[in-house]
């Protein structure tokens, strides 16, 4: 059971996109590239038993199980705006609880200023794990006000049911003003460092991905312009594209994060 | 076979499989079929088609003279404008669906990303070759001449793959990408092989 958010930002009132469209379009290349591919594929990832790892600078460290870990915070319901990289964006009802709750007991010790996010990464449940369209593990990583931000979800269901699988189940990240790849599906161990982590996208291209990667109209991807988006399932084929909003319409709530940082350097 | 090939309905038959993939895509579109993405589906599926054309145009001379079936020569022109019928799709596609006929952002995008330069410049080349696809055009034009300008559909199938293959990089997946580029580099080394042949032969 799960009740609306009182996180200022976290129901946004934009039209929820179709539940058929938010499980069948998805990049979750543990399962292969085509976006029609983890709806097909992904049947085969076993979440139950799941546990979590949390490791590094941080008082409480172990292994945690998912029961007892959906007990660590309050379900609520969210209602985020989703921006892919790639030009296209959805609306989607998340239920989780802030990530803070998780950092506040697991005791961060002083020295740790950010958070790192290792994904399942299984050959025999995860076909696209034998290719090579990534290095496996998938990792993500936030600076520490970053993962400690009221909006920053640890989700563990949508649309009123738990997580699909092709959704990242049966727990992932949902950082709503950064591109959608920066949240992390299926998470298997949640680790606290001093330096800055380097993240899959990161190494990958680094010249086309940064550590950041907030939603940013006026910084282009390099091969593509970042200034519009197409809302999936909005009226058709011929509907307008929507102007891209400043950390995806969250800068009321983000903005302070970044006061003084060159977004163009820091992308 | 040959028979088959020479039957006056046999080149109606041929037009309409090759207007079959547009058909369908018509019926998905009106169906709402396509996905949650129905632009980026449409025009994917354009794109794959025009190299499908592509690989299917290159193929009539080999298997022309492979197999000896001289009357294959008919459906040649036909399957060259049905590409050009494709491929025009896909950059109406992209114009409308993608940009909204917003000229100056199209300018902007293809100066962005070069692989949409790379296929608009195939393009305008597949244009010159439909342009001048008519028997008026040989006669005007000089069968040398209209042969060499023609030739220029090899530079077409190089940049075709050329820009599937950027497109496909981002995402490292270069699978279809390889069987496209083998088909199309096994037909133009078809072509070499048998030049080389000949001018040995002299």
């Amino acid at each position: 059971a799960s009740v609306p958010s009182a996180v200022p930002g976290a129901l946004t009132m934009d039209k929820l996109t179709a539940y058929k469209d938010a499980t069948t379009y998805n990049n979750f290349y543990e399962f292969g590239t085509d976006k029609s591919d983890p709806a097909k594929r992904a049947h085969t990832l076993v979440t139950q038993p799941w546990t979590v790892e949390i490791e590094g600078l941080v008082k409480k460290p172990g292994r945690v199980n998912l029961e007892d870990l959906m007990k660590w915070g309050a379900m609520e319901e969210r209602i985020y705006r989703l921006r892919c990289v790639e030009g296209w964006s959805m609306v989607i009802p998340w239920i989780g609880y802030s990530l803070a709750d998780l950092i506040r007991k697991v005791e961060p010790q002083p020295g740790a200023k950010f958070v790192e996010f290792i994904t399942q990464a299984d050959p025999k449940t995860m076909p696209g794990v034998r290719g090579g369209a990534l290095d496996w593990p998938y990792v993500e990583a936030l600076r520490m006000d970053e993962a400690m931000h009221p909006l920053t979800l640890l989700a563990f269901g949508m649309y009123g049911e738990v997580m699909p699988k092709q959704n990242g189940a049966p727990l992932r990240l949902v950082v709503p003003w950064k591109y959608g790849f920066k949240s992390g599906k299926s998470l298997v161990k949640i680790r606290f460092t001093d330096k800055q982590p380097v993240s899959s996208w990161e190494k990958a291209a680094p010249q086309e991905y940064g550590f950041y990667s907030n939603v940013n109209p006026n910084v282009d991807h390099p091969r593509w312009s970042q200034a519009t988006e197409r809302r999936i399932g909005e009226d058709g084929l011929l509907a307008k594209k929507r102007k891209t909003l400043m950390f995806n319409g969250y800068e009321a709530q983000v903005g302070q994060l970044y006061a003084g940082m060159d977004l163009k350097k820091f992308f | 076979m040959r028979a088959w090939l020479r039957h006056p309905a046999a080149w109606w038959v041929m037009l309409v499989v090759g207007l079959l993939p547009l058909v369908s895509l018509v019926i998905q579109t009106v169906q709402d079929q396509l996905g949650a993405n129905p632009a980026e589906t449409l025009i994917r599926a354009l794109g794959d088609w025009t190299l499908r054309g592509l690989c299917l145009t290159l193929a009539v001379t080999p298997v022309r003279t492979v197999m000896g079936w001289p009357e294959l020569l008919r459906y040649r022109r036909m399957l060259g404008v049905l590409t050009f019928g494709y491929a025009s799709l896909h950059l109406l596609g992209y114009a409308w669906f993608d940009m909204g006929f917003e000229w100056a952002d199209i300018a902007r995008d293809i100066a962005k990303r070069p692989f949409i330069l790379v296929g608009f410049t195939a393009f305008v080349v597949m244009s010159a070759l439909a342009a001048t696809s008519f028997n008026r055009a040989i006669r005007w034009m000089g069968a040398q001449r209209w042969k060499a300008l023609h030739r220029a559909v090899y530079a077409v199938a190089v940049l075709a793959i050329v820009h599937f293959w950027w497109m496909r990089s981002g995402k490292q997946n270069f699978a279809e990408v390889l069987v496209y580029a083998g088909v199309l580099a096994s037909l133009l080394g078809w072509r070499v092989w048998r030049g080389s042949r000949r001018w040995s032969n002299q």
